[in-house]
């Protein structure tokens, strides 16, 4: 699915708090234009490619979003109005998997402002414990609420197909 | 809480939301004209106002909004004397009285200024006794 920055949604508590998991793939082609500066520690071992931080970003806007939707039960447009923070603390590299938690800070008519922990499970070194990677705060606007005078189209385009799969796949109920 | 504290803590989170340096920010300061402020910020700064005095915001109570739709209230690009009369009423932390000297629609910005905001705070808090 083109564009969905999360694979699984695995717990998930109305209203509240969402945690969502992303596995990075050598196989996603963007990976292949970004790397770390060079570092002579590595020596004569080629540079791994990075996931880069926007799409950090995404993956928590898409776990978010699915939080703050799912309270007005993808009736409101939800768009990703500003990163009120975004602290990258670590390199996230192929072959570890993301694990995205994003608890609801405000939630009224207008919008929403979520708090984001960003972990990853390192699978190459076989640590169990995830390390803290990032932490993202985000607010959302509900466009119809907030755009006075700027008419959007009447569907919900921002919740697509995709994210009724994702949902569904994750046994969450999505009906819109 | 006197208006001096308010005004302190109405300027940090301004200074946070608005990512500008509290020296900038004057009592006069304007939202938009002076801090640079774009129209989601004043959803950032209802929600900044809530956390940090702890009272909730209702839609619209703080920021007019739809105005412009209101033919009433509304007349060749002007805010009519008895939209701005309105709208005195519905928003008393506003002061309108430069505005109604030229009260085109396009300048209610101007309105929106730091001294707003905390008679805002200053009367939730005292409704909130």
């Amino acid at each position: 699915m083109r564009w969905m920055w999360i694979d699984r949604v695995t717990e998930f508590e109305p209203r509240t708090r969402i945690v969502t998991i992303k596995c990075v793939s050598l196989a996603e082609e963007h990976l292949h234009d970004h790397f770390a500066a060079d570092d002579p520690a590595l020596g004569d071992r080629p540079a791994t490619p990075l996931m880069p931080g926007s799409l950090m970003i995404e993956g928590m806007a898409q776990s978010a979003g699915v939080l703050v939707g799912h309270a007005e039960q993808f009736r409101q447009k939800v768009v990703l109005a500003k990163i009120n923070r975004a602290e990258i603390f670590a390199d996230v590299t192929p072959g570890m998997t993301l694990r995205y938690t994003a608890v609801v800070d405000r939630l009224d008519a207008m919008g929403a402002s979520t708090l984001g922990t960003v972990e990853a499970f390192n699978h190459a070194t076989g640590e169990t414990s995830p390390a803290k990677v990032a932490e993202i705060d985000l607010m959302f606007s509900f466009i119809d609420q907030n755009m006075s005078g700027m008419d959007f189209p009447a569907h919900n385009f921002v919740f697509s197909e995709s994210f009724k799969t994702l949902l569904r796949m994750s046994g969450i109920e999505a009906d819109f | 809480m006197t208006r001096d504290e308010i005004y302190s803590k109405v300027r940090e989170i301004l200074a946070d939301t608005l990512s500008v340096d509290e020296e900038e920010i004057q009592p006069t300061s304007t939202l938009k004209g002076d801090l640079g402020a774009e129209s989601i910020d004043y959803l950032d700064i209802s929600f900044q106002l809530e956390k940090g005095f702890g009272f909730k915001i209702g839609q619209h109570e703080l920021f007019p909004q739809g105005v412009a739709q209101d033919p009433k209230y509304v007349k060749d690009g002007k805010i009519t004397p008895e939209g701005i009369d309105a709208l005195t009423e519905r928003l008393p932390h506003f002061d309108f009285s430069k505005f109604r000297q030229d009260p085109q629609l396009s300048k209610i910005h101007e309105i929106f200024t730091v001294n707003s905001i905390v008679n805002f705070v200053q009367a939730k808090i005292a409704a909130k006794g």
